[in-house]
């Protein structure tokens, strides 16, 4: 480090590399911690037998897992298309 | 009783073999009897960095086959005479390693009053990775301070906090401890390279090691001599502090600040 590096203001690449890490790290803990891991396939194969009934949307079928005063709780929620009336 | 420790790190090349030789070495010369195994099936190399690669008659997957007893497999150590290699099979069939069979290893390990077992993982996050930490009580995170092997190493958390007997046991899980290595005070100095503390606060955990880089580690593999054995060299010193915090006993760490300068140095660069 020379004289000039006293005036530079620029963030050390150092430090940038430590905030990316941080944002990164922090962003992939919370999916892993988001749910365990069976629940895309969860997910798939109720949308499989849903569909056998109601031709719902692949979109429409929304499975999360949510932590609750020491309990968790499986929620499940599926949007029916509308029924044609007439 | 037997303390299994897996060295791991996910990124390849960030010097797990090179650790768990060194750290084999030096839990060893403390009297401890310690067997390493080297978890990479078909890319063996810690035979290489413990310099007895022309000993190797049997291995790891002959063992857990049936081809050999454990004993024709193990190669004692010419140097320390508490000290067991059992190397990797050449094999490029991947499922030649299997969860019982690595159980059955240990145990036997364990029922021959073995102190420690280290586990030399393979890089990613495959099977062997998985077998490699599966069984063991501690982990050594083996991380350079670079953005790829930090991300990795978290990863590599991750699963030792999921997928390892002791967390599906829900016993405290598997003890994580992060070794630093390739570390260089001057790049940290300048802000070009991420600080001890930084990787530490990143990825939240204890630090038990950390590694300098230097000239001395790439000279231990030419010579198949644990780098640790070169008593001169400041990577040898700071993996045996790394032992002795391992074996429970607190210091201080090392070779993390670069010499100081002088006035005209620091003014003028150099």
């Amino acid at each position: 480090m020379g004289l000039l590096a006293l005036f530079r203001r620029t963030p050390s690449s150092a430090s940038v590399a430590k905030e990316r890490l941080r944002i990164i790290v922090a962003q992939e803990r919370s999916a892993r911690g988001g749910g365990p891991d069976y629940l895309p396939l969860l997910r798939r194969e109720l949308l499989e037998v849903i569909r056998k009934y109601v031709n719902v949307d692949p979109e429409a079928i929304q499975v999360s897992l949510e932590r609750e005063d020491g309990h968790e709780v499986l929620e499940l929620s599926v949007a029916l298309p509308e029924r044609k009336t007439g | 009783m037997t303390e299994i420790i897996v060295v791991t790190s996910g990124k390849g090349g960030v010097g797990k073999t090179t650790t768990s030789a060194s750290l084999a070495c030096g839990i060893a010369r403390r009297g401890k009897r310690v067997a390493v195994i080297d978890f990479d099936i078909g890319l063996r190399n810690l035979d290489l960095i413990m310099g007895c690669e022309r000993r190797v008659v049997y291995d790891f997957v002959n063992v857990i086959q049936g081809d050999c007893t454990l004993k024709q497999a193990l190669i004692k150590d010419k140097r320390i005479d508490t000290l067991y290699v059992l190397a990797a099979s050449q094999t490029r069939d991947k499922d030649a390693l299997t969860q019982e069979g690595v159980r059955r290893v240990l145990d036997e390990l364990t029922a021959d009053g073995f102190d420690y077992i280290i586990c030399d993982s393979p890089a990613g996050i495959e099977k062997g990775a998985h077998l490699a930490m599966y069984f063991a009580d501690r982990a050594v995170v083996v991380v350079n301070p670079e953005v790829s092997s930090v991300r990795d190493s978290d990863r590599i958390l991750g699963l030792l906090a999921s997928k390892t007997l002791r967390a599906e046991q829900g016993n405290g899980g598997v003890k994580e401890h992060l070794l630093l290595t390739r570390y260089s005070p001057k790049r940290v100095a300048s802000g070009e390279m991420m600080s001890v503390d930084d990787v530490k606060e990143i990825l939240g955990l204890d630090v038990i090691g950390v590694v300098p880089e230097s000239q001395d580690v790439l000279t231990a593999s030419n010579a198949g001599t644990p780098v640790i054995l070169n008593e001169q060299s400041d990577a040898a010193q700071a993996y045996e502090d790394a032992v002795a915090r391992l074996l429970g006993e607190s210091k201080p760490l090392r070779f993390i600040e670069e010499p100081k300068k002088g006035f005209f140095a620091r003014m003028f660069g150099g």
